[in-house]
């Protein structure tokens, strides 16, 4: 809350605070600003604007507004619609039984052990895929890196071809070979202690939930590794060639220069990443359709509203689900402490 | 901007014109073809090896230009089918000529009048010399709201060799604990579907069907009314017998995802025994493991107790019509063709579904094809649909929840399903 009248001193190295820390101290009023070269050296706002500023405002709602308008048309208007939906029961094969009932479909939601055990399953699925991938995107990003110049190609290459992949058909891919009738899997890794011919890894909640993360995580790592690439690619090469001359470590170089100097990047990767796990369809409904305690928020959202057909229930599911990802994105901003709206490198 | 005659550019426009002016005529050209031609019917078929799109082609050429009858292909499994018919026509989508839809959730779609009314000599002409099972499914409060084409039962099918081993005589009716017994006499695993899926339903519902009790007792009721009959002995019963097939294993290790194709793998592999299944597992072996086909065995599905007799699941496809659909008429005409006696029979024997018309049996491809169609036809006689009630897919899904994994269902599985389904209807609970 006081990030923008105290900022407090950049946890990184002596001397290299991070660029994206470095500049709420000297204006507050950049974030609020939108931070633009145009904006930061403007005067007061009320100050008369010349022709040609006017004609690039102009211009500027020529070029942006055709996409504000469809913005407005394809997400708000569902969004407000299924808020208003859910304010009723009302079933799509019974029209004219719509009657409204105010709040109660969130307090059925809220008060339903369904709910909160699959906000449960949702978390920890995001939680942990989100936590994997970051190790892992992380490795691969440090790989891609370093790797020598006529490597690089074929090496992000075969680095993206699971991000490359159609979820649905990564899900089937990843079902057919654990499927006990159809796996592979199971006569494959026999020799391992807790496998054998028999295991049904889509008949309870553990083996199941673990092949779902690890598609998922298979699936997705490659994406948080471009993005972390995109950052390590950002961190200037003196800093880390500053830090090894004074002697740090490879550790000391990587938590204490790189790391903090990648904030944005992580943070982005993060965002994107948890906000895509939190929303995870494709994979639980080719492989468990949630049975067996594998189901998700998106899930009771889409069981609600399309298989129930009960528009008002699913549309309070839906709008439940709508603020959670709000709500995780205001604490993914807030938590790293990133001026999104800034501009990142901090040139 | 400075506006520089190019010759590039002019081309460039040119040929936008002229792509323009084609695109405009050929979609004039197509709503003229349109106007002129005969109406065109859309028939929203489930997936099948291709008989719908053939009976499509047959009707068309036997209208003599009346009509064309063009296929348009709907999910793989029932429920998401059930989920795209419902959405279009509660959209008052024109397009939904004729429809394939499955038995159970024919209720949902004719209560709040989303089926066009089939006309009186529809009807006639196509109930007339029909399987029980199927006039029942076709029907909603005492009235014929779809029309049956195709009728399915599942059969008790068996490994003859197994059978013998312990000393099961299957010229007789058999019951659930005698095969239970059989099977784990022998070693073997019994083929029963206990995925969470609709399968689940239809076993769930035929055990109780078998004992004379129904799942729903009042299936026109609204939801607050609505009565179940779970909760009751012949639920206990039913929990008994899947709770013990899954806690003694005798599903097999994947019986909490086992669904038809997976039980009739089971039943052809080395464990195979007895198995519950729809008809078109005999084609499938036929054509996977010939030579299994001398061992293997079809019965009346297994009793609930000797003495009283089994009621089959039904399954199959009944043919409806969009209330919006823009010729109501000339759909009712192409659907006495498509479920005439020769397509019905020409299905069964190309396809594997059974017919709904009894005559359609006798028909000699048919006897050669499946030496068992005197007894499926027995079968579909016997059989008694899914709940009918126009919260079908509630009543479903809480069942499905509730009866799996089999290995988890005991006595207080149905009082604990009825219960659950009454808040469920309530709006009280999620499902």
């Amino acid at each position: 809350m006081s990030e923008t009248t105290e900022p407090r001193p950049a946890r990184a190295a002596e001397g290299t605070p991070s660029p994206t820390e470095r500049e709420p101290r000297r204006s507050t009023d950049v974030a609020r600003s939108g931070s633009s070269d145009v904006a930061t050296q403007e005067k007061p706002r009320k100050r008369v604007k010349s022709e040609r500023a006017k004609a690039e405002t102009r211009l500027g709602w020529m070029l942006a507004g055709p996409a504000f308008v469809l913005m407005l048309l394809v997400t708000v208007y569902p969004i407000l619609q299924a808020v208003f939906d859910s304010l009723f029961s009302f079933r799509l094969t019974a029209p004219d039984d719509r009657e409204f009932v105010g709040l109660a479909n969130y307090g059925v939601i809220l008060t339903d052990g369904v709910f909160w055990y699959d906000l449960g399953i949702t978390l920890l699925i995001t939680v942990i895929t989100v936590a994997v991938e970051l190790v892992l995107g992380f490795a691969l990003a440090l790989v891609m890196n370093n790797a020598i110049r006529s490597l690089r190609g074929p090496l992000r290459t075969a680095i993206l071809v699971p991000y490359g992949t159609i979820t649905v058909v990564s899900a089937f891919a990843w079902f057919y070979a654990f499927d006990i009738n159809t796996g592979y899997i199971n006569s494959w890794f026999s020799w391992l202690p807790f496998i054998s011919e028999d295991t049904a890894w889509f008949g309870s909640t553990a083996p199941a939930l673990f092949v779902i993360m690890a598609s998922e995580i298979w699936k997705t790592t490659p994406f948080i590794s471009l993005l972390l690439l995109s950052g390590l690619a950002q961190v200037p090469g003196e800093l880390t060639e500053a830090a090894k001359v004074d002697g740090a470590t490879w550790w000391e170089r990587m938590s204490k220069v790189i790391l903090p100097n990648m904030k944005a990047a992580i943070m982005v990767a993060v965002l994107f990443r948890a906000l895509d796990a939190f929303r995870i369809f494709d994979n639980i409904f080719i492989m468990t359709n949630g049975a067996y305690g594998t189901e998700t928020l998106s899930l009771l959202a889409y069981r609600t509203s399309i298989g129930r057909l009960e528009i008002g229930m699913g549309s309070a599911v839906s709008v439940v689900l709508f603020l959670c990802v709000i709500l995780i994105s205001f604490i993914a901003i807030k938590g790293f402490k990133v001026d999104l709206a800034g501009r990142g490198g901090g040139k | 901007m400075r506006r520089s005659p190019d010759r590039k550019s002019r081309t460039r426009a040119s040929a936008g014109l002229a792509a323009a002016a084609l695109i405009a005529t050929a979609a004039l050209s197509g709503c003229a073809a349109d106007e002129g031609g005969p109406p065109a019917l859309t028939w929203y078929i489930n997936p099948d090896d291709g008989g719908q799109a053939t009976i499509a082609q047959r009707c068309t050429e036997a209208s003599g230009g009346k009509y064309t009858i063009t296929t348009s292909l709907l999910p793989r499994d029932a429920s998401s089918q059930r989920e795209q018919l419902a959405r279009r026509l509660a959209a008052g989508d024109k397009s939904m000529d004729i429809m394939s839809l499955d038995p159970p959730f024919v209720p949902e779609l004719a209560e709040p009048g989303f089926l066009a009314p089939v006309p009186e000599n529809v009807v006639a002409e196509t109930t007339s010399d029909i399987v029980e099972g199927a006039l029942a499914g076709a029907q909603w409060n005492d009235q014929v709201v779809a029309v049956p084409f195709w009728a399915n039962t599942q059969l008790l099918w068996y490994r003859k060799s197994v059978a013998q081993a312990a000393g099961l005589d299957m010229n007789q009716p058999v019951t659930w604990d005698q095969i239970m017994e059989a099977a784990k006499s022998q070693d073997k695993q019994l083929g029963v579907q206990g995925v969470r899926s609709e399968s689940m339903t239809v076993w769930v519902n035929a055990l109780y069907e078998s004992q004379g009790t129904s799942i729903v007792e009042n299936p026109g009721a609204s939801k607050d009314e609505v009565q179940l009959g779970l909760d009751s002995e012949a639920g206990r019963e039913a929990a008994r017998v899947i709770g013990t097939i899954g806690r003694d294993g005798l599903g097999g290790p994947g019986l909490s995802t086992a669904d038809e194709s997976a039980s009739m793998a089971l039943f052809q592999g080395d464990k195979g025994s007895f198995m519950v299944n729809w008809p078109f597992i005999w084609p499938a072996t036929e054509a996977d493991q010939p030579e299994l086909l001398d061992d293997i065995g079809a019965a009346l599905y297994p009793r609930m107790t000797a003495d009283q007799p089994s009621a089959p699941p039904l399954g199959g496809i009944m043919l409806g019509v969009g209330a919006n659909s823009d010729h109501p008429d000339l759909a009712y005409e192409a659907i006495t063709c498509i479920a005439s006696v020769e397509n019905q029979a020409y299905y069964f024997e190309s396809n594997g579904n059974p017919p709904a018309k009894k005559a359609a049996f006798d028909d000699p491809k048919v006897r050669e094809k499946f030496p068992m169609a005197p007894l499926i036809r027995e079968s579909l006689d016997m059989a008694k649909p899914r709940p009918q009630t126009p919260y079908y897919n509630e009543v479903s899904t809480a069942i499905q929840q509730r009866w799996t994994p089999a290995e988890a269902v005991n006595e207080n599985t149905p009082a604990d399903t009825s219960e659950f389904i009454g808040q469920v209807l309530r709006g009280e609970r999620l499902l």
